[in-house]
């Protein structure tokens, strides 16, 4: 079985070209010019191919909270969105802490098909913070990394133990940097817009204090660390000054926090709140800037769904997160490569190679006899119908918003797993 | 006048002249409240609910006379005996209500927002009567009557809001209606209750030093301190916060010989504000209650007066 796509640009982190791409058995067996197959062929004129999107830090909600989303819901979702890997946090009912739910959610994935799962163990036995979970067991079973996300590992030692046992696996922790004596009550960044909505504010320092610590804890112990969802530029900061010092640190900021700020809370819309908080233009525009110049590693959508009974309350009530698979790319698109703050090959090594590097799995790249592993998309504009969206969670404050930059088909393994419909 | 929106959820998004002309009505409608027969037909064959998630006795109160005066139907929903109480949403709830025909829904509620959120919902106009720490249009409305009939205006003014800043509702709308109108508004406290550096509010003064804020100020009004402020850290005693806080007949002196005195209620005499400035010649502040009655009615009677209502 082939399929050739013919005369797309594709668009890899290092440049870009315009070539035909014949895919066989799954892998990109040829990139060149004039190429034919006696399969089907797919003209891409006017569309660029890149490499499938590559997410460390998502929720699937499965097992436990399916009807917020599940694998088979979620990885549909991350395939119109571009993705054709995620990884999955461990924070589902029962936790993934150990490997027969690890084991579930791959195999479920796998089963699905729509894009490859590779989930996130957590660090500490059912998230409670107090003895490290099953690492080894789960890295066999297929966990990538080890992360308690959604909530922070409070207990400094802990975290070290973490650190120190992780690197036998050869693996990496990703730290959900939270103060919580800091953020209880708060419900959206502290700032001026907090006030003049009377709403209780969540501080930069409570993000910031953590990454402060565990920079230091994996300095001292020459661990991998990776820090989630950065949102502030203290946090830009304090991450480019540790990796000046040799610190092996990786971190990934999300689309939300490039695209948008605290301002979209106005109106209390619940949709809009999330953890971290949104911040200002200024946290803004020092996350792009750690984007150019190295120290933001990646853009990871923490896709968050909810079900619309956990967001359609009271502001300080209704749940944190944002249903980001199916808008990821085009947000970014929007505000970065159309803006021209970045060149698209930027982008795609910020969505694509680098984080493949980080969780050391196949993808983020367009080369012969790699995994046929890409999406197409092109300049246009759409409006986002967030009713519309594969993924159960409708919850976006960018429904609404026009965005450039349209997913158009997703193939993963060479399977097409999605097709935008007219 | 009408108002331009369907609700008044707060004076953050109401003009001045909006403001005026509720002020201007309300000074008709004190006739009302201060004449020998409170009965007028404005309201007759008009629906009212008061929906109170929150306790309170002078706002409910309050707004149940206006309504009353005015002939309306009135009933009240406290929150504990309603359908919260059996897992019921804000939304539905205020879906129940709006479909039994109501025309105005008072609501008051701890979260802010909450009124946002359900005016979203609802055909029925929506009064916030108090929201979280946001905002208390009427409170701030029935001060800047207050204000108004003793001052005569705005242009100019300094105005002292002394306390609990942060956590004020009452200090928001004041902030939102008095800038608006051209006053000067200088908010003071302890640091734990005034907004964190680089949080302020535009186009107001804050200060640490309450003397500062009251030095020729026109308005000193109080804010109450809610004593469980302290049980959380944010002010180490009640002794201390009257000591370097309170508006007493000293801090008084500060001020100008003519200034007025404000407390939206109930006081906590002795910590916030010194019962010699609370009774002294210079308090309005039950001049203040009856002013509230006054607003609500040409609230309630502005806001049922619109096209198709």
């Amino acid at each position: 079985m082939s399929t050739l796509i013919k005369n797309a640009v594709i668009v890899n982190a290092d440049g870009r070209e315009t070539a035909d791409l014949l895919i066989e058995n799954g892998l990109i067996a040829k990139i060149g010019q004039g190429l034919s197959c006696e399969g089907e062929v797919i003209d891409a004129k006017g569309a660029f191919l890149l490499p499938g999107l590559v997410d460390l830090h998502c929720h699937l909600r499965d097992p436990g909270y399916e009807y917020k989303e599940d694998v088979v819901s979620g990885t549909r979702a991350a395939a119109a969105g571009g993705f054709t890997s995620v990884l999955c946090m461990a924070n589902t009912h029962p936790v993934n802490d150990c490997a027969a739910v690890t084991s579930y959610i791959k195999n479920k994935a796998d089963e699905a098909g729509y894009c490859k799962v590779y989930p996130i163990g957590a660090v500490s036995k059912a998230l409670e913070g107090k003895e490290i979970a099953e690492m080894g067991d789960m890295k066999s079973a297929g966990a990538v990394a080890f992360s308690d996300d959604g909530s922070p590992v409070s207990n400094a030692r802990l975290l070290e133990l973490a650190l120190l046992y992780s690197a036998r696996f050869d693996t990496y922790v990703a730290v959900h940097p939270e103060e919580l004596s800091l953020t209880e009550g708060g419900v959206m960044n502290r700032g001026m817009t907090a006030t003049m909505l009377g709403l209780p504010g969540i501080s930069r320092a409570a993000e910031e204090g953590p990454i402060a610590r565990d920079l230091i804890l994996a300095e001292e112990n020459h661990a991998r660390i990776h820090i989630c969802h950065i949102s502030t530029a203290g946090c830009v900061e304090l991450i480019r000054q540790a990796k000046a010092r040799g610190v092996k640190v990786t971190c990934e900021t999300t689309p939300h926090y490039l695209y948008l700020d605290e301002t979209a809370c106005e109106g209390y819309d619940v949709n809009a709140k999330v953890a971290p908080p949104l911040r200002t233009v200024a946290d803004q525009e020092a996350l792009i800037k750690g984007l150019v110049d190295g120290t933001v590693d990646a853009i990871a959508t923490d896709h968050a769904p909810h079900h619309i009974d956990d967001k359609n309350m009271e502001f300080t009530l209704a749940a944190k997160g944002i249903s980001g698979f199916e808008t990821a790319f085009s947000s970014c698109y929007t505000r970065l490569v159309k803006s021209g703050i970045l060149p698209l090959e930027k982008l795609v090594e910020k969505m694509c190679l680098t984080p493949a590097q980080i969780a050391k799995i196949p993808g983020g790249i367009i080369k012969e006899g790699q995994p046929a592993d890409f999406f197409l998309a092109d300049d246009k504009e759409w409006t986002v119908e967030a009713k519309k969206f594969l993924s159960r969670g409708k919850n976006t404050p960018l429904d609404g918003k026009t965005l450039s930059g349209r997913v158009l088909k997703t193939f993963q393994a060479g399977r097409l797993v999605y097709e935008r419909a007219l | 006048m009408a108002l331009k929106t369907k609700d008044l959820l707060g004076l953050r998004d109401i003009s001045r002249e909006e403001i005026e002309e509720i002020l201007n009505t309300a000074e008709a409608m004190k006739q009302v409240v201060a004449g020998p027969t409170k009965k007028t037909s404005h309201l007759q064959g008009k629906s009212i609910v008061t929906l109170f998630y929150e306790n309170s006795t002078r706002t409910r109160l309050s707004f149940e006379l206006a309504s009353k005066y005015m002939s309306a139907v009135a009933a009240n929903i406290a929150a504990s005996s309603s359908s919260v109480k059996k897992g019921e949403t804000l939304i539905d709830t205020a879906k129940t209500i709006d479909m039994m025909g109501t025309d105005v829904i008072i609501m008051r509620h701890p979260m802010s927002g909450a009124p946002h959120i359900m005016a979203k919902h609802v055909k029925s106009a929506i009064i916030n009567a108090g929201d979280g720490t946001n905002e208390h249009p009427t409170q701030a409305l029935l001060d800047m009557l207050t204000i108004r009939e003793k001052k005569g205006g705005f242009e100019g003014l300094k105005v002292a809001v002394v306390g609990d800043v942060v956590h004020s509702r009452v200090a928001r709308s004041n902030v939102y209606g008095l800038t608006k109108m051209g006053a000067k508004v200088v908010l003071a406290g302890p640091p734990t209750l005034l907004p964190a550096p680089g949080c302020e509010m535009p186009g107001v003064e804050y200060c640490y030093q309450v003397e500062d804020a009251v030095r020729d100020a026109d308005v000193v009004m109080a804010l109450r301190i809610q004593l469980e402020r302290q049980k959380k850290g944010l002010f180490p005693s009640v002794r201390e916060y009257a000591r370097y806080f309170g508006i007493d007949p000293k801090m008084m002196q500060l001020a100008r010989p003519d200034a007025l005195v404000m407390h939206p209620g109930p006081m906590n005499r002795g910590v916030e504000i010194s019962s010699y400035v609370a009774d002294s010649d210079q308090s309005f502040i039950n001049e203040q209650v009856t002013n509230g009655v006054a607003v609500r009615m040409a609230l309630l009677y502005m806001m049922t007066r619109r096209e198709g209502r």
